[in-house]
């Protein structure tokens, strides 16, 4: 059977209307339903100086008590930890993630101090993506560790940002969403705080970092989080104990000259940070952190891999094919590595041939030498010998000529004296 | 607590187990606010639909959608005329309307199959079919491997396909068992008896459970599946609905009539006025409700999470496995060099 013809009409559907109640507008719901089924996921980065109350404010903003001793100031490095509680508040589950730095600013040279901020949050996202990229994948079952917000604590000098702050936070603002906040605040007076926000909102902008910005495009929350928008960062005071004041027990810290309480709205900006963090954009944060963050950090990783996205009407898929050429392109590499390795393996080879065979040669030269010395030699000592012998020989026939001479002379003699002593007898 | 040391190729973070804290709140927080915001943003982006109906010609699929969305979504055939010709394969036609209702916006794309099964010689039929089914997940693989995405990947995979059983009484053809054995594995299906006033209540019982058996015997996992049931609450439910529902035995209609002081959609015939919306006359509302009021969601979670990944699993494994993981053995390789 020949292909179906698809016969689709265009982007521009027509709006038809409902002659009765259908029921699609529970649609909200069951996507809800589902979601609370699921649970929630939310992870907050704090990061600021040791000492600035970032352990207090998460205790303060969640109403609990989470674990953990404060940190020393003798940290070699920075490093972040991590903690995962699973809270539940009527019949919603959220995992709760806090990361905290541990060291931050305590070090000599902080040059390096905002690095593993950085790899920690890039790390994040490397295991979503690896997650993603997996052929048989459980996306919808993936515990998200990706953060969402991250709390900068401003210390409250008065002045201005320090130039770790600037640095830090210039390097975080492309990856995760920055609410800075001025901790700690009730170090501050009133006129002072108002010029001191000024001062870091003026900083950052023309340090071109970009913050968090509550979003006004909804418009039950535009107002809200237009008007939140201008008191950034927030002025928070934290505190776990609850002192009795008036006939209500609230947080609050005791000083001699008066008691700070930290959701009264006139004292701090606690109540607002707690509406936005959590009552009216939490849903917002996660958004942002999966459409621009994560998209971003995805994209800068595929395209330093190489791949890039050809034309719409080209091939499909093509991922595979970039990824199919570079693997060839690879090979061929390899390949060439090992042609020249094996070019240079064969000439060492040939030199050392040679080499050897020069050796030999030398060594049976200098053999064949030897022998015919050792053969001269031979020969010389022959001759000797030779002459030896002959001399010998020639020595001994002398002799045997000589005694037998002798003999003779003496049996000559012997005649001769028997002879004389026969005239000797006879004379006598 | 886990304390991470950054070293220079750090691994990711693994969540350790984490501290169950309930009794120790002291105070309101406003985690569950979270659920208004949730819905507040999907009720903003609005909602993709999309439903196929399959069936011969002339079971009143077309009349069904527009009862089953309460307006004129689906063009009705009139029948081929004699200049018309009857087409020689399936055609698939795809048509989109935008619905709203209680501030929720739906784009519903209802995909039509006619010529499916009118032929004399109906081998493959459902072919064109499943190319299609496969051809909205290419393209939504597509647009997810991209590099630059689109903030919102246009959504055109087939959620859910009504499967049109014509109501002979006896038992299931054998068209029906094979295009719904080849296709309960890429898209939801959900058999329908059409026509089903036909039927008197004995009959509908009996071929109800006939059809129920012979699917079962052949091995046809319809929506919903039951592997997918999540949990015991899920399970109890969509038991329910499997063994005593389904298949929902239903009657379309878009007039109206005035019955007893009411006007209700229905069928006028000499013998009484079949009541679509009435759960004694048909199962109409059933199926009304399982698809839209409770398990809209659920059909397009189990199209996305199950169906699509399958397919994306498969496309993948064929390719030799997406770049990421074997560029990290090249990485090895390149280490070892």
């Amino acid at each position: 059977m020949a292909a179906a013809e698809v016969a689709r009409q265009g982007e521009g559907c027509r709006t038809v209307p409902l002659s009765g109640h259908v029921g699609f507008d529970s649609l909200p719901d069951q996507l809800v339903n589902k979601s609370v089924n699921h649970g929630f996921c939310f992870n907050i980065l704090c990061v600021g100086e040791t000492g600035l109350g970032k352990s207090t404010l998460m205790d303060t903003l969640f109403n609990t008590k989470f674990e953990g001793d404060p940190a020393s100031h003798s940290q070699p490095g920075v490093q972040l930890k991590s903690n995962t509680y699973d809270l539940q508040e009527s019949n919603v589950n959220l995992k709760l993630t806090i990361v905290s730095t541990v060291g931050f600013g305590d070090q000599i040279n902080k040059e390096d101090s905002y690095k593993p901020i950085v790899e920690f949050i890039d790390a994040q996202f490397e295991a979503y993506l690896q997650e993603e990229l997996k052929i048989r994948r459980v996306l919808h079952n993936y515990h998200d560790t990706r953060i969402h917000a991250c709390l900068y604590f401003i210390a409250p000098t008065g002045h201005s940002l320090k130039s770790l702050d600037l640095v830090t936070m210039k390097k975080l603002d492309s990856k995760v969403n920055i609410i800075p906040i001025i901790a700690k605040s009730d170090a501050i007076s009133k006129s002072e705080l108002t010029k001191f926000k000024i001062k870091i909102t003026s900083e950052l902008v023309s340090n071109g970092v970009q913050i968090y910005q509550f979003p006004t495009d909804d418009e039950s929350v535009a107002e809200i989080n237009g008007t939140m928008n201008a008191h950034l960062p927030f002025a928070v005071i934290g505190s776990t104990e609850e002192l009795k004041i008036g006939n209500k027990m609230m947080k609050a810290r005791q000083y001699p000259w008066g008691t700070v309480q930290v959701e009264n709205e006139a004292h701090c900006d606690f109540v607002k940070l707690r509406e936005m963090l959590i009552r009216v954009n939490m849903e917002d944060l996660r958004e942002q952190t999966h459409t621009r963050h994560y998209e971003l950090y995805r994209r800068c990783k595929l395209e330093e891999m190489g791949f890039k996205d050809t034309d719409p009407d080209s091939k499909p898929f093509s991922l595979q094919e970039t990824y199919e050429a570079k693997r060839n392109e690879f090979l061929g590499e390899l390949q060439k590595k090992e042609e020249a390795m094996r070019q240079m393996f064969v000439q060492r080879v040939k030199e050392k041939e040679a080499e050897l065979k020069e050796a030999e040669k030398e060594l049976h030269e200098k053999f064949d030498r030897l022998k015919k010395l050792h053969q001269d030699e031979k020969k010389k000592l022959e001759d000797k010998k030779k002459s030896l012998d002959d001399e010998v020989n020639a020595f001994k026939q002398r002799k045997t000529a000589a005694e037998l001479l002798q003999s003779q002379a003496q049996q000559a003699g012997g005649s001769q004296t028997l002879k004389r002593d026969k005239e000797r007898k006879n004379f006598f | 607590m886990s304390e991470l040391v950054p070293e220079p190729r750090q691994k990711p973070v693994v969540p350790m187990k984490p501290v169950g804290i309930n009794a120790n709140l002291l105070g309101y927080i406003g985690i569950d606010t979270i659920i208004e915001q949730m819905r507040k943003k999907t009720m903003k982006t609005g909602f993709d639909f999309n439903i196929m109906v399959v069936g011969q010609s002339g079971l009143g699929k077309s009349t069904l959608v527009n009862t089953l969305f309460k307006s004129q979504v689906s063009r009705k055939s009139s029948g081929w005329n004699r200049e018309e010709k009857i087409p020689k394969t399936v055609e698939i036609k795809a048509i989109g309307h935008v619905i709203e209702e209680g501030g929720v916006k739906m784009k519903l794309t209802v995909i039509d199959t006619p010529g499916f099964g009118d032929q004399i010689n109906n081998e493959n039929c459902w072919e064109p079919i499943e190319k299609y089914i496969n051809e909205q997940y290419e393209k939504f693989l597509k647009e997810e491997v991209n590099i630059a995405r689109k903030k919102r990947i246009p959504d055109t995979r087939v959620h859910c396909c009504l499967y049109f059983i014509s109501p002979t009484g006896h038992s299931l053809r054998p068209l029906d068992l094979e295009f719904m054995k080849h296709l309960s594995k890429v898209v939801n299906i959900i058999p329908v008896i059409a026509k089903a006033d036909t039927m008197t209540l004995e009959e509908k019982t009996e071929f109800k459970q006939r059809v129920r058996k012979e699917l079962e015997v052949n091995g046809i996992e319809f929506y919903p599946q039951k592997e997918f049931d999540e949990d015991l609450e899920d399970k109890t439910e969509n038991d329910k609905i499997r063994q005593e529902s389904m298949p929902f035995a239903v009657v379309g209609s878009d007039k109206e009539y005035q019955v007893n002081g009411k006007r209700v959609l229905g069928r006028k015939t000499p013998w009484g006025i079949i009541e679509v919306e009435n759960l004694t006359h048909c199962e109409f509302a059933l199926l009304r409700d399982f698809v839209i009021r409770t398990h809209l969601q659920d059909l397009k979670e189990v199209t996305h999470n199950i169906h699509y990944e399958t397919y994306r699993a498969k496309r993948l494994n064929d390719n030799g496995g997406l770049p990421p993981m074997t560029v990290e053995t090249e990485e090895n390789h390149e280490s070892n060099l």
